[in-house]
């Protein structure tokens, strides 16, 4: 390797200057970006735990298994049960349209799919509070039905899958085109059905893809707060996620109590970021 | 289209079309619906009140300053991360994507938790007056971090697609290692350091959940605009709440419609 890049830089015999800024310039800028982000991500970790562990690990584990944090966290998982194979199923057949098919409006498509990256959260809560709320456009009808949507768990799953909508699809479009249709057209002028072809072909091509933007998904759907915040009403127990909970806690000083919670959100993010190395491995080394 | 031998064409683009009407389109539609609903005086008597004002100036502003840090420090890190190597580099690598796994909740009540005057970092500026906590200062603080990704994530494949030979050109004629790096190498790079820019900011203008706690959220000083949104929606003014959201809607959009064009713009040059 390096006498490959020796090799290329020889002008006759005479060696040019390496193709790098001087070592006290690496130096310089390796201590810059370490710095920036040593402040701005390795702190910031270690604080949650600090926090959550102040008081010990007696008070740690019971400020994790009080009731309202284990309801907390069943509706934070129900949400995302909802969320992601929802998400799932339209990113994967969102991909197969976008992909494998050329047809107009085709990038307007895919800028639509992105457009809940766009919006603030809190105002992704806020048109099912429109649509769906007292006065909201559907209000009466919602009201008729003896339903309850908005700061109910409907209006949570609702906001939860509105905001974690595009990631599947964003991740799985990309890695469709790559694969082409040549293996489908192959599998089905040898007889294959559409389903066949689909889950023999198509799906070992692009399974990592998908279970890398679904773990994408699972994290912000755990995660959401802006705009859960605005639909739920924030009853304890009942409309309360893991990220409201921390919100609650912390806005009544219960500092060490909310940063335990928090904490268990930190770890999904860790596992999140450990397993989406993994899989951007293995989609490289697919290549 | 041209025909395929391919099936499910018109099952997938009808189950996308559909779902994304439900899930995306048709919510979002209520917010134009609600706004064409309330008179044109009450809506402009929201959005120029002094406060929703100060709001956006906050938002915007605040959003504008977290890009520029983004940018200067997002250029060196993927510099650093993708043409240097140092022990950790590749943990290193994957910690940059923890503003986007980590719940903006736990961000915001970190952050705060460090600034705060007997905080982490707190404590060290207290003695010399500096307030970061509940302060605009804060503000940015938090916007910085969940932008941090953005601009380093879409210089690296940039960076690392940079073609050695033009470096090798530029030296062998004579330049300087600084004139390449200011001369050849960065302006390769500007498309796709804008983008990175525009979605940082984009990104920060909309944010809530890490900027609440920290901000203090004082009326005319340290008041983001979603969390105005909030407030008029805890008093039912829902008027109010849409007035406001619209404005945010449309400064979000004509920054999508900025990003679309900036990535034109990287493909055409990368692929040039």
């Amino acid at each position: 390797m390096d006498d490959a890049a020796g090799g290329r830089l020889m002008v006759g015999t005479r060696p040019v200057r390496r193709l790098t800024e001087p070592a006290v310039v690496r130096w310089l800028l390796t201590g810059l970006a370490l710095g920036f982000l040593g402040l701005f991500l390795l702190l910031p970790l270690a604080v949650v735990f600090a926090e959550a562990l102040r008081n010990g690990l007696g008070a740690y584990l019971d400020s994790v298994r009080e009731p309202d944090a284990i309801a907390a966290l069943k509706l934070t998982l129900l949400a995302a049960a909802f969320a992601v194979p929802a998400n799932l199923v339209f990113g994967v057949a969102a991909g197969w349209a976008i992909a494998k098919f050329r047809f107009p409006g085709r990038t307007l498509l895919t800028t639509l799919i992105d457009l809940p990256f766009a919006v603030s959260p809190v105002i992704s809560g806020m048109v099912f509070v429109l649509l769906f709320g007292r006065q909201g456009l559907l209000g009466p009808w919602v009201a008729e039905h003896d339903m309850r949507i908005v700061f109910a768990v409907p209006g949570i799953v609702l906001a939860t899958v509105f905001v974690s909508f595009p990631f599947v699809a964003r991740e799985v479009i990309p890695v469709m085109e790559a694969a082409g249709t040549q293996e489908e057209e192959a599998a089905r002028v040898l007889g294959a059905s559409g389903f066949q072809t689909f889950f023999r072909v198509t799906l070992p091509n692009i399974k990592w893809g998908v279970l890398y933007g679904a773990i994408l998904c699972n994290a912000r759907a755990m995660g959401e707060f802006g705009a859960v915040s605005v639909v739920s009403g924030k009853i304890r127990g009942e409309t309360n996620t893991l990220p409201l909970h921390v919100e609650i806690l912390y806005n009544e000083y219960m500092f060490q109590a909310a940063f335990a919670v928090a904490s268990l959100l930190t770890l999904l993010a860790v596992v999140t970021l450990i397993v989406k190395t993994i899989l951007e491995r293995r989609m490289h080394g697919g290549h | 289209m041209t025909r395929s031998v391919l099936p499910g064409f018109k099952l997938t683009l009808g189950y996308t079309l559909a779902y994304l009407a439900v899930i995306v389109l048709i919510p979002l539609l209520t917010l134009p619906l609600k706004a064409a609903s309330v008179p044109w005086e009450q809506l402009k008597a929201t959005i120029t009140d002094p406060r929703v004002v100060a709001s956006y100036q906050l938002s915007v502003g605040a959003s504008f300053v977290a890009a520029c840090v983004n940018a200067f420090f997002g250029l060196i890190v993927a510099w650093v991360l993708v043409r240097y190597s140092f022990p950790g580099r590749r943990i290193i690598d994957s910690l940059v994507d923890l503003p986007f796994a980590l719940p903006t909740a736990v961000a915001g009540i970190t952050l705060t938790t460090l600034c705060a005057p007997n905080g982490w970092i707190g404590q060290l500026l207290e003695p010399y007056g500096i307030r970061i906590a509940f302060t605009r200062v804060g503000v940015t603080i938090a916007l910085i971090f969940i932008g941090l990704p953005f601009v380093v994530r879409t210089l690296q494949p940039v960076i690392e697609d940079l073609d050695a030979e033009i470096e090798e050109a530029a030296t062998s004629l004579g330049a300087t290692r600084l004139k390449v790096l200011t001369r050849v190498i960065l302006p390769y790079l500007y498309p796709a350091w804008l983008t990175g820019f525009a979605l940082s900011f984009a990104r920060a203008v909309g944010e809530y959940g890490s900027v609440v706690f920290i901000s203090g959220n004082m009326p005319m000083r340290t008041e983001i605009s979603p969390l105005l949104i909030i407030t008029k929606l805890e008093q039912f003014d829902y008027a109010g709440a849409t007035a406001i959201a619209v404005v945010m809607l449309t400064i979000s959009f004509t920054m999508l419609l900025v990003i679309n064009a900036l990535q034109g713009w990287t493909t055409r040059r990368v692929a040039g």
